[in-house]
């Protein structure tokens, strides 16, 4: 099986007079575990109903390997879709789920037969081949739904949530399962889903969709560290956001009228002039936290003073929120390492956080949309 | 329906049991006993002015084996069979189309609206449809498409349209229950697999929609075996059924024992339908047990084509019992 590339450009569409789609356009490379990531509602499941053919766009073109596939039916394109629901049929047997479409193209028995048993091996579920749907748990119902997808060969795979009806465990194995399946059957798989975890751990490369549209398109590290948008930047992780103003002294740049909280050093202006409204995101695991009065680790560039409003401890890591003098609030995740062994943080303590500047990045304030 | 008081397992009564009492005894006093004297009564030898004589004989049923009642008993099968085959291709897609519309209660109930009247009422509007001077032929003759009216009763196909008509609904209502409850992105699935929208309907939709349809069958079939007013009414003796031979037999004749010997043979009739499916039911839930032992957990088939076999125990007992009309 080979993958294919998908050419989305300019897709419309509207369900009255909402608009679900405002001019999407994607290039999905060849072989590519591609998710499109957002809220419900901004459409991405949308957008993979048109490409699997089972919505018409207003407007726009699809193409699977540089042919326009709008005008033909979902039995005809090169696409298969796993469905959020598995969407099996309840009235035949796993083994038969997934000989359906075989069936249809009347292959001959002793094919069907190596076929079908070569895709339950992949999904390891030979042993279950004469089961009844009923019969099987969340996570085989899913891996037949794959089986059953895979089987026609098609050079891309769309994924409609897949793993929303399991349970947090099962998810993460089965999101290995789908990492595993796709590097085996090296088709281009396009993966829908509300959960920036999975989207981040599995996935080439993402697009956040929201109102409609893509607001940024980039490999999981750069969705992560450098968001281009406020909204990317909350909707992936937790992030901490600081408006103010560009300024520069010396060759050096800074974020200033900062939320109260004076100048704040920046690496990268990215472009941005002197006077530009902008905003500083910084991760809270970016941010060293440390009792008042002791040495911060690393580089002080930016250190400011502030009390514990509250602090979180959850397993690895525990989470405060430091207010700030100006009453700014920040979130620090501070990981359970050798390294703050010795210093219990608590509630009410007065503390310093800092980071290095090249940790953190500016992005246009209106840049949401 | 067993009558029996099981106790629970404090040793309390099984209140669910009580619940169904008064439905055993509705059902043994007012259908299992009339059931079991027409039984009786076909028989006996007949009185001269109606009624029976305590004297047992199979006369009545020797009496059926002559070539006009043959003849009503394959006009009353290829009438039934052939109108129900109708009813059923006509019901599919209306329920399909108001199981998928946004409005469903207002089309269910102008589905329901011809109930309102009364049956012999609505065999006579369609009467004033179809007659020399009804609706159409005036319409017809008013526009100078023909110039005499067109003879529309007193045709097989009169009476066929008129029993479609008739039992549309109670094919419409079974079928509607159904798919409304079917997984429309099992279709999707289906085209998307490669199946063009026939094949996802012969392939998907029909198989998951088997129990509406079994029922369907049953609720139209077995009720037409024993219908006799629209023959009477709009066909000629020539299309009379077996249904007509009962009435003909109480009322003109007052051949009792005839006319229940004829009920017992449309029972029999009825029921051998219903056992067919029957079997294919049990068939499958065999097959489905056998798969079910490797896996002691798993949940049990779907049954729901087994409780359709069960209703349609009924529409054919009441159909051999009296005739639907």
């Amino acid at each position: 099986m080979k993958g294919a590339t998908i050419g989305i450009n300019g897709i419309t569409k509207s369900f009255g007079s909402f608009e679900a789609l405002k001019g999407v356009s994607l290039d999905i490379r060849e072989g590519e575990f591609f998710s499109l990531l957002g809220p419900s509602g901004c459409g991405k499941t949308t957008l993979l109903r048109i490409i699997g053919g089972f919505e018409e766009p207003g407007g726009g073109s699809v193409e699977i390997d540089g042919r326009d596939v709008l005008p033909l039916p979902p039995n005809m394109r090169f696409a298969n879709t796993v469905f959020q629901n598995y969407a099996l049929f309840p009235h035949l047997t796993v083994y038969e789920n997934v000989a359906f479409p075989l069936r249809l193209k009347k292959t001959k028995r002793k094919s069907l037969d190596e076929l079908v048993m070569h895709y339950l091996r992949l999904v390891e579920l030979e042993a279950h081949a004469e089961k009844m749907p009923s019969m099987l748990s969340g996570g085989q119902k899913q891996r037949v739904a794959i089986a059953r997808a895979l089987i026609n060969q098609p050079s891309v795979l769309l994924l409609d949530e897949p793993l929303s009806a399991l349970d947090a465990k099962l998810r993460h194995h089965m999101l290995m399962e789908l990492d595993s399946i796709h590097d085996r059957v090296g088709i281009t798989f396009i993966y829908v889903t509300h959960d920036q975890a999975e989207a981040l751990s599995v996935s080439d490369r993402i697009a956040v969709m929201n109102h409609g549209k893509v607001l940024q398109v980039g490999t999981p590290r750069d969705i992560y560290e450098s968001p281009s948008t406020s909204f990317v930047a909350q909707f992936i992780g937790e992030m901490n956001m600081i408006a103010g103003v560009m300024e520069s002294e010396n060759g050096r740049w800074y974020v200033a009228d900062s939320e109260g909280m004076g100048r704040v050093a920046v690496a990268d202006p990215k472009g941005f002039r002197v006077g530009d409204r902008v905003t500083l995101t910084i991760r809270p695991e970016r941010l060293r936290i440390s009792p008042r009065g002791r040495p911060t680790p690393g580089a002080d560039a930016n250190a400011f003073e502030g009390e514990v409003d509250e602090s979180i401890y959850s397993g690895f890591l525990s989470k405060y929120y430091v207010r700030l003098a100006s009453g700014k609030v920040l979130r620090v995740f501070r990981q359970h390492d050798e390294q703050g062994a010795g210093e219990e943080i608590a509630w009410n303590d007065k503390v310093r956080v800092s980071w290095n500047p090249r940790d953190a990045f500016i992005i246009g304030e209106e840049a949401e949309g | 329906m067993s009558g029996e008081l099981r106790k629970g397992r404090k040793g309390r009564l099984n209140y669910g049991t009580i619940y169904t009492l008064p439905i055993v005894v509705w059902f043994t006093v007012f259908f299992l006993v009339p059931l079991l004297v027409i039984v009786l009564f076909s028989f006996l030898e007949a009185d001269i002015d109606g009624g029976v004589l305590p004297r047992f004989t199979a006369a009545a049923f020797a009496g059926l084996w002559k070539p006009r009642i043959l003849k009503l008993f394959v006009n009353t099968v290829w009438v039934s069979l052939a109108s129900t085959a109708l009813t059923i291709a006509m019901a599919l897609p209306c329920a399909y189309y108001m199981a998928r519309s946004r409005n469903k209660t207002l089309l269910l109930i102008l589905v329901i609206v011809p109930f309102w009247t009364n049956f012999i009422i609505r065999i006579f509007a369609w009467k004033s449809i179809l007659e020399a001077n009804g609706v159409v032929n005036s319409a017809l003759v008013g526009l100078g498409l023909v110039a005499n009216p067109l003879q529309l009763e007193h045709n097989w196909i009169a009476v066929i349209v008129i029993n479609v008509y008739t039992y549309l609904t109670y094919a419409i209502l079974p079928l509607f229950s159904t798919i409304e409850k079917f997984d429309f992105t099992l279709l999707e699935a289906a085209r998307d697999l490669g199946a063009t929208k026939m094949q996802a309907i012969f392939r998907v939709l029909l198989p998951n929609v088997r129990a509406g349809i079994v029922t369907a069958v049953f609720f139209t079939f077995i009720p037409l075996l024993g219908s006799f007013v629209v023959q009477q009414l709009i066909g000629t003796k020539d299309m009379y059924m077996l249904g007509n031979e009962i009435n003909d037999n109480i009322y003109k004749y007052f051949d009792w024992p005839t006319a229940y010997a004829l009920a017992v043979v449309l029972m029999l009739l009825a029921n051998a339908g219903l056992l067919f499916v029957m079997r294919s039911d049990r068939r499958q839930a065999k097959v489905q047990a056998a798969r079910r032992v490797d896996d002691p957990d798993g949940l049990s088939p779907d049954q729901s084509g087994r409780k359709a076999g069960a209703s349609g125990t009924m529409v054919a007992l009441g159909a051999g019992a009296g005739g639907a009309e």
